[in-house]
C-alpha cells in the first residue's frame, strides 16, 4: 500500500471522532431567536442593512459587505428585528450583532436558481459567492470570493478541498462527505471553473474511510479530480500542511497558497458554493458537530446562523453533571466559552463539551526544560521553546528572528510539553506587542 | 441556563487537550533506565556501592526539600529531578569514600549548581557533574582511588588498582592487554563491566539497556550519543594509536571510562544540552572532541566529565546559532 501523504512533525492527539462519527446530520429545530453578529470573518465587519422593528424574511440581506475582504450577512429564519447591539460572540469579544425574534413561518426571500450553472460566467459566479456570504466553513471564516478572484500575477493551477478534519472531536465535515459527496463534487467543479483550473484533489484522514469511498464514488466519472488520503496526524488540516502533503510545495513563510499556485477550500465551502450558484441560497446555515462527555446526546446538526449555544444544548439533551468546559471549535485551537449565550457563527464547526475527566487544567506550568519536545512536533519547523521564553522574558523584538510571525497557534507545542507551559498564549502576547 | 449559574464554565486558551508527558514522567523514566547499571554496580563492588549511590540520593532530595522549604517555594522532590542528580553522582564516585565526600558532592549539587540558579530548568551545568568535578577538586586522592571489582558479596576488602584509562595512559596499550590477559577478554570485561572504575559507569552493557529503553521512548534522541562517541572513534582510531595516525584502537577507548554513561545519561540533560538537534550533533562532536583531547594529551586519564562541562558553557551560544527547519523557508537568492 502507498503511505499516505502527510507533512513533517506534527502531533496525535486522541481523536474522540466515534461520539459522533456514525451520527447522521439531523436537522436542528427551528430556533425562536437568533443573534446574528455583523462581524464573522476575516475582513471589515458588515455594514448594517436593517432597523429595529423591520420584519425580516429567511435569506434577506441585513449586512451588507464593506470592501474586498469583507462579507454579507443574512437573516437565517424570518421574523422581526427586536434588538441591534453589542453581544458576545464565540472569540471571546463584544460585536455589534443583529437579534431576530422567529416569528416560526420560516418564509423565505425568493431566491434566484441556475439550473444551467456550469454555463455562468466566472464574473457572474464571484459575484453569486459574494452576495450569498460566504466565507471559509473550516474555522478561519476568510471571505471565499476573495480566494477565488486572485490576482493576475498569480497563476492557479490547483485546487484542493479540505476534508481532512485533524481536529479532534469534530465530524461535521465528514459526515457531509458521507452524506452529500455529489454536492461537494459540484463545488469544486464550480470553484475550478472560477480558477480556470484543471487540477483538483480532495484530501481526507485516513481514518474517515467511509468518507473517502463515498467521495471516490463521487469523482470516478471526473478524469480532473483525485482523492487522496492522507496520514492521521494534526494538523493535517492546515492549509500549508494539506498543500505540502498533496503537492509537496511549501508555501513560503509569510506567504499565502496561492503564491504557490493553489487555492484551498474546506469541504463545507464547496457545498455552500454548490448550494448559492445552484439554487440562489445564501449563507445562513451550516453543520457543526455538538459533542463531548458533557453533553447527553452528541450528534452532527445542520444548524441556522446565529441559533445560540444554550438552544443547541438543549436539543442534544443538556449537559450532563460535571461538565465544566464548553468550547466553540476544535480543542486544539478553539475557544472557551465564558456564557452559553453566544451564537453559532459561521466559522463555528463544532461545540465541545468537556466533563471534569477531559478537562486538563492550565493553571500551573513550569520553567522550559528545554527538551525540544515542542521543536520535534512544530510544523512550521519553529522552535517554539525559544519563543516562550523570549515572550516569557518580554524580549518580544527578539522572537522576530525566530520567525515568530509564521506561528499559526495549531498548538501542537503546548500539546506535548512536558512542563504544560502556555507557548501558544506566550506567542500570542509577543505577536500582539510587536510588528511583523 | 441555571446549570450554569451554579457551575461557572472554565475559561482558558487553546489547547484545550493536552498529551501525557509530564516532567516528573520523564524524570522518573531515566531513573527507571538507570536502574540495569546500578544493580550491576552492586554486583561488582558490593554493598558499598549502595551505600556511597544511596548517600547520594538522599542528601539530593534532602537538600532540595531544605532548600525549597526555606524558602517558602514549591516542593519539586516529586518530580524525580534531585533523585536524578543523586543517582547519576553516586554512579560518578569511586566505591570507597567516606561518608562525607558523597553528601558535600550531592549538596553542591543541588544547591550551588541546580537551586542558586533557579531550580530546574535554569541551571547551567549538570548538577551531577559540577557536584562531582567540586569532589574531584577537592579530595584529588580520595576521588582516584579505585578499586577492584569483586563478584558480589566476594572478599569485601577488594584492593585497589588503576582504571583501564589509567593504565592506558601510564603504561600503554600492551600493560593493559597484559592485565587482561587478551584484547578479547579485555573488550568483554569492558562490556561486561568487570573493570575497576566509577560504580556506574562500569557495566557498558547494562547502561546499553537503559539507553535503548530511553531511545525506544524517545527521551533521547540519537544525536548527541551518536556524535559524542562517533567522535571520539573517529579520534581514537586518529589519534589513539602508537604507531602513528590511524592505528588507535578506537573500541577500548568507547567502552573505558564515563563515556556511555556520560553520552547517553549526561550529555543529554536536557537542560543544559541545546535542543536543536541540529545543534545536538556540534553538542556532540564538541564533547567527543574535548574527551579525547583531554585522555589523550590531558593530565587526566579520563575527560568525559570536563567535556560535558565544557560544552554546557557552549549551549545556549549554540542555541541561538543554530535555527530549526523552517517550513517554507525562503531561500536567498543568488
Amino acid at each position: 500500500m502507498i503511505k499516505a501523504a502527510t507533512f513533517k512533525r506534527g502531533v496525535h492527539p486522541e481523536y474522540q471522532k466515534e461520539l459522533t462519527s456514525d451520527k447522521p446530520i439531523t436537522i436542528s429545530s427551528l430556533p425562536s431567536k437568533v443573534v446574528i453578529p455583523l462581524s464573522q470573518h476575516t475582513g471589515a465587519p458588515a455594514k448594517l442593512e436593517a432597523n429595529i422593528g423591520d420584519e425580516v424574511k429567511k435569506g434577506q440581506l441585513i449586512g451588507s459587505s464593506t470592501g474586498f475582504v469583507s462579507a454579507t450577512v443574512h437573516a437565517s429564519i424570518s421574523g422581526k428585528v427586536v434588538a441591534i447591539a453589542d453581544f458576545p460572540h464565540p472569540s471571546g469579544r463584544m460585536i455589534p450583532s443583529i437579534v431576530i425574534e422567529g416569528d416560526g413561518k420560516d418564509e423565505c426571500v425568493s431566491l434566484k436558481e441556475n439550473t444551467d450553472y456550469m454555463n455562468l460566467s466566472v464574473d457572474e459566479i464571484r459575484a453569486i459567492i459574494k452576495d450569498a456570504g460566504i466565507v471559509g466553513l473550516g474555522g478561519a471564516a476568510f471571505p471565499t470570493s476573495v480566494k477565488l478572484s486572485p490576482p493576475k500575477e498569480k497563476s492557479i493551477d490547483t485546487v484542493i478541498l479540505n476534508g481532512a478534519e485533524c481536529e479532534p472531536y469534530l465530524t461535521a465535515d465528514h459526515r457531509l462527505m458521507v452524506e452529500r459527496p455529489q454536492e461537494i463534487v459540484e463545488g469544486l467543479k464550480i470553484i475550478m471553473k472560477t480558477l480556470g483550473v484543471n487540477r483538483g484533489y480532495i484530501g481526507i484522514e485516513e481514518n474517515k474511510p467511509d468518507a473517502i469511498e463515498a467521495m471516490k464514488k463521487a469523482v470516478s466519472s471526473e478524469e480532473s479530480i483525485e482523492v487522496c488520503a492522507l496520514e492521521v496526524k494534526y494538523p493535517q488540516g492546515a492549509e500549508k500542511m494539506l498543500i505540502k502533503a498533496i503537492k509537496g510545495r511549501e508555501v513560503p513563510s509569510k506567504g499565502l497558497p496561492m503564491d504557490v499556485g493553489v487555492v484551498v477550500q474546506n469541504v463545507g465551502t464547496a457545498l455552500a458554493i454548490y448550494e448559492a450558484v445552484r439554487f440562489g441560497k445564501p449563507l445562513i446555515e451550516r453543520v457543526l458537530t455538538v459533542t463531548g462527555k458533557g453533553v447527553r446526546e452528541p450528534r452532527n446538526m445542520m444548524v441556522r446562523i446565529g441559533t445560540l449555544i444554550s438552544e443547541l444544548a438543549a436539543q442534544c439533551g443538556g449537559f450532563v453533571d460535571g461538565a465544566v468546559k464548553v468550547i466553540v471549535g476544535g480543542p486544539m485551537m478553539g475557544f472557551a466559552q465564558w456564557s452559553l449565550d453566544v451564537p453559532v457563527v459561521k466559522g463555528t464547526s463544532g461545540i465541545l463539551v468537556f466533563t471534569e475527566d477531559e478537562y486538563v487544567s492550565s493553571e500551573e506550568y513550569f520553567a522550559c526544560i528545554r527538551c525540544g519536545s515542542c521543536i520535534d512536533v512544530c510544523p512550521m519547523g519553529l522552535n517554539p521553546s525559544m519563543l516562550s521564553i523570549l515572550s516569557e522574558k518580554g524580549r518580544y523584538e527578539e522572537a522576530k528572528e525566530y520567525n515568530l510571525f509564521d506561528c499559526f497557534e495549531c498548538g501542537s507545542c503546548a500539546y506535548v510539553c512536558p512542563s504544560s507551559r502556555p507557548i501558544v498564549q506566550f506567542i500570542r502576547l509577543a505577536k500582539s506587542l510587536v510588528k511583523p | 441556563m441555571a446549570e450554569e449559574k451554579k457551575h461557572p464554565l472554565i475559561v482558558s486558551v487553546s489547547p484545550h487537550v493536552k498529551g501525557e508527558e509530564t516532567i516528573n514522567r520523564i524524570m522518573w523514566s531515566v531513573n527507571l533506565a538507570l536502574f540495569p547499571a546500578f544493580i550491576m554496580s552492586i554486583y561488582y563492588f558490593g554493598p558499598k556501592a549502595l551505600f556511597v549511590t544511596g548517600l547520594c540520593i538522599v542528601t539530593a532530595v534532602l537538600s532540595e526539600y531544605v532548600f525549597q522549604k526555606g524558602l517558602k517555594k514549591k516542593i519539586t522532590i516529586n518530580d524525580g529531578s534531585a533523585f536524578l542528580t543523586g543517582l547519576l553522582l553516586g554512579m560518578n564516585l569511586p566505591p570507597s569514600l567516606p561518608f562525607y565526600i558523597p553528601v558535600v558532592g550531592s549538596f553542591v549539587a543541588i544547591i550551588i549548581t541546580k537551586q542558586l540558579f533557579g531550580g530546574l530548568g535554569y541551571n547551567i551545568f549538570n548538577p551531577a557533574l559540577i557536584g562531582r568535578a567540586f569532589l574531584l577538586i577537592s579530595w584529588p586522592k580520595a576521588m582516584t582511588v579505585w578499586s577492584e571489582p569483586t563478584a558480589l558479596f566476594v572478599g569485601l576488602d577488594a584492593k585497589t588498582t588503576a582504571t583501564p584509562l589509567g593504565i592506558l595512559k601510564e603504561e600503554g596499550l600492551g600493560k593493559l592487554i597484559e592485565v587482561f590477559g587478551d584484547k578479547m577478554n579485555l573488550y568483554t570485561q569492558l562490556l561486561m563491566g568487570n573493570r575497576a572504575g566509577s560504580l556506574g559507569e562500569t557495566s557498558v552493557i547494562a547502561l546499553l539497556i537503559g539507553a535503548a529503553f530511553l531511545l525506544y521512548k524517545r527521551y533521547v534522541t540519537w544525536h548527541i550519543p551518536f556524535s559524542f562517541l562517533a567522535t571520539v572513534g573517529v579520534l581514537a582510531w586518529a589519534f589513539g594509536g602508537d604507531n602513528g595516525l590511524f592505528t588507535g584502537d578506537p573500541i577500548i577507548h568507547l567502552l573505558s571510562g564515563g563515556l556511555i554513561l556520560g553520552a547517553f545519561f549526561m550529555a543529554t540533560d536536557y537542560v543544559t544540552c541545546t535542543s536543536v538537534r541540529k545543534g545536538q550533533i556540534i553538542f556532540g562532536a564538541g564533547c567527543g572532541a574535548i574527551t579525547m583531547l583531554i585522555r589523550l594529551k590531558g593530565g587526566y586519564p579520563e575527560g568525559v566529565m570536563f567535556a560535558i562541562l565544557l560544552m554546557n558553557c557552549f549551549a545556549p551560544l549554540i542555541d541561538r546559532n543554530i535555527k530549526t527547519n523552517q517550513f517554507g523557508a525562503i531561500k536567498p537568492v543568488r
